[in-house]
């Protein structure tokens, strides 16, 4: 083997090394960060959405399947949830200035971040929801009166989980059904 | 000295190292059709699950439903237009503070054996 030649075929060896390093570990990043215990780790999500959470369906019910904050909010194709990754970084600098560090600040920001996630989800017809709730599988016998009623028109008309199902994990704010009207939501 | 067998306590009279009765759980009843009220002025009982719904002051979860902007769409019995009245009888252009929290006055129902008897029948005539 020439010089050039093992040069080359050390630094392939090495790329695809580093490649696998880099990769993988960003993958492991990715996952790291794709947790409950990572979402509130920041005050600001621990304090005020989880413990309402804890109180949902979502966190314990009858089966025992828990739907986790990323579950809801992070898309799971690798590439809406790396769009979304990079959104997120938004958080950080929110994070920074301090824009909801006080549960009044929270408050007062909420409505604002409550039309903001349910725009992203109706715009892709609820995806995360229809990640675990299957509508083809869902058994009308089985659902209550009222659920009934409302999935066999309301999906029919073209509705999406998100418009009737709002304020599912967390408790909603003051004005949110004019807000949310106005935004066509 | 007391024998564990004598005492009675509010445990019962069940031995101490022996692993006691569990209580029997009550399940809420599914959603179903409205329940027939028993008497003039009985506040109806709910029919359906209320399980995590939000009433505080930001936001009433039944409104969503029982309001009468969304009873026609949500085939819910609206509000009779007593939950408008405050105590001096005044109309009042929202649900009284005084109805505000539903619960207070309606309840769902569970599969509980009634603690005592009652042989409470209705009037005949105002039966529905
Ligand atoms: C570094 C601290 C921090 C962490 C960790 C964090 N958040 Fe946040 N989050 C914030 C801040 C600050 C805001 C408010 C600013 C904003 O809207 O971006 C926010 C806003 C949000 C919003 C509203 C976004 C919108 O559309 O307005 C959602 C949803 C959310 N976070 C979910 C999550 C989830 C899910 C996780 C875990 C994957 C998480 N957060 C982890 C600090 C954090
Ligand atoms: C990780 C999977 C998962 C995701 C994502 C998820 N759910 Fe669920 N959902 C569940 C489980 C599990 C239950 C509880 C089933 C049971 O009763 O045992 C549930 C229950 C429910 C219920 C029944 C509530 C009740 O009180 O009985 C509704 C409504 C619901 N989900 C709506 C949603 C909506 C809307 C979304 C999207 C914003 C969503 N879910 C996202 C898994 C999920
Ligand atoms: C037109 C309005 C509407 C739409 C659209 C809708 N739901 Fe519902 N859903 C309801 C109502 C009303 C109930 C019963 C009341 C309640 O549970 O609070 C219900 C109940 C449920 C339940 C509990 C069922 C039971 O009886 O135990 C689940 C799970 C659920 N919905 C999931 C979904 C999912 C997933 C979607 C999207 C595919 C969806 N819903 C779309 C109105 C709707
Ligand atoms: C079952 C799905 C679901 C789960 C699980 C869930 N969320 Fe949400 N989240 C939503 C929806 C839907 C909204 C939009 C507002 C609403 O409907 O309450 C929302 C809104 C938010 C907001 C914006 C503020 C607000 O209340 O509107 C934040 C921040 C947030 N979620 C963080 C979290 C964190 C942190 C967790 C985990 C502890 C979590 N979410 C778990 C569905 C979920
Ligand atoms: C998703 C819509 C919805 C929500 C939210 C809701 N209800 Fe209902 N409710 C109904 C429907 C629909 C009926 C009629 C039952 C049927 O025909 O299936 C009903 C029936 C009732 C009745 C019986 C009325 C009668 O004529 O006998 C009472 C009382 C009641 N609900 C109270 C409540 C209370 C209190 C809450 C809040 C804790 C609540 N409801 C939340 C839809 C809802
Ligand atoms: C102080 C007790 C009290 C509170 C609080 C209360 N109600 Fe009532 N409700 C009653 C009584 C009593 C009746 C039956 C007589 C009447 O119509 O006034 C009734 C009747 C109803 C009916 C049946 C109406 C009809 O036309 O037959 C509905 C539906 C109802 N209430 C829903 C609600 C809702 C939703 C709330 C919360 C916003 C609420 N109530 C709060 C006492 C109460």
């Amino acid at each position: 083997m020439t010089l050039g030649k093992k040069i080359f075929s050390g630094t392939l060896i090495t790329g695809f090394i580093l490649g696998i390093i880099f990769w993988g570990g960003f993958n492991w990043t990715l996952e790291l960060t794709n947790s409950l215990s990572f979402c509130t780790s920041c005050h600001e999500m621990r304090d005020n959405v989880y413990p309402e959470y804890q109180n949902t369906v979502h966190y314990s019910n009858r089966t025992g399947v828990r739907a986790e904050c990323p579950d809801c909010h992070v898309p799971r194709e690798w590439i809406h949830k790396i769009i979304r990754k990079v959104e997120a970084s938004r958080e950080l600098y929110h994070k920074v200035v301090g824009t909801i560090d006080t549960p009044e600040k929270f408050e007062q920001y909420r409505l604002t971040m409550a039309l903001s996630e349910w725009k992203r989800m109706k715009s892709v017809d609820s995806r995360e929801c229809r990640n675990c709730h299957d509508y083809e599988s869902m058994d009308f016998v089985d659902q209550g009166r009222r659920a009934v009623k409302a999935h066999s028109t309301g999906l029919d008309e073209g509705k999406t989980c998100i418009d009737c199902h709002k304020g599912i994990a967390h408790q909603l704010p003051k004005g949110w059904e004019e807000a949310a009207a106005k935004a066509g939501l | 000295m007391i024998n564990a067998e004598e005492l009675s306590s509010l445990r019962g009279d069940h031995p101490l190292d022996e692993v006691s009765k569990v209580a029997e759980k009550k399940n809420w009843a599914k959603d179903g059709e409205p329940i027939s009220r028993n008497y003039v002025q009985q506040p109806p009982l709910i029919p359906h699950k209320i399980k995590g719904y939000q009433i505080n002051l930001k936001f009433n979860k039944c409104l969503s439903c029982h309001s009468w902007k969304k009873y026609r769409e949500s085939g819910a019995t609206k509000i009779s237009q007593t939950h408008f009245k405050d105590r001096d009888g005044n109309d009042l252009a929202e649900v009284s503070a005084r109805r505000y929290f539903c619960t207070q006055c309606h309840v769902p129902q569970a599969n509980a054996k009634p603690l005592v008897e009652n042989t409470f029948k209705p009037v005949d005539a105002v039966k529905n």
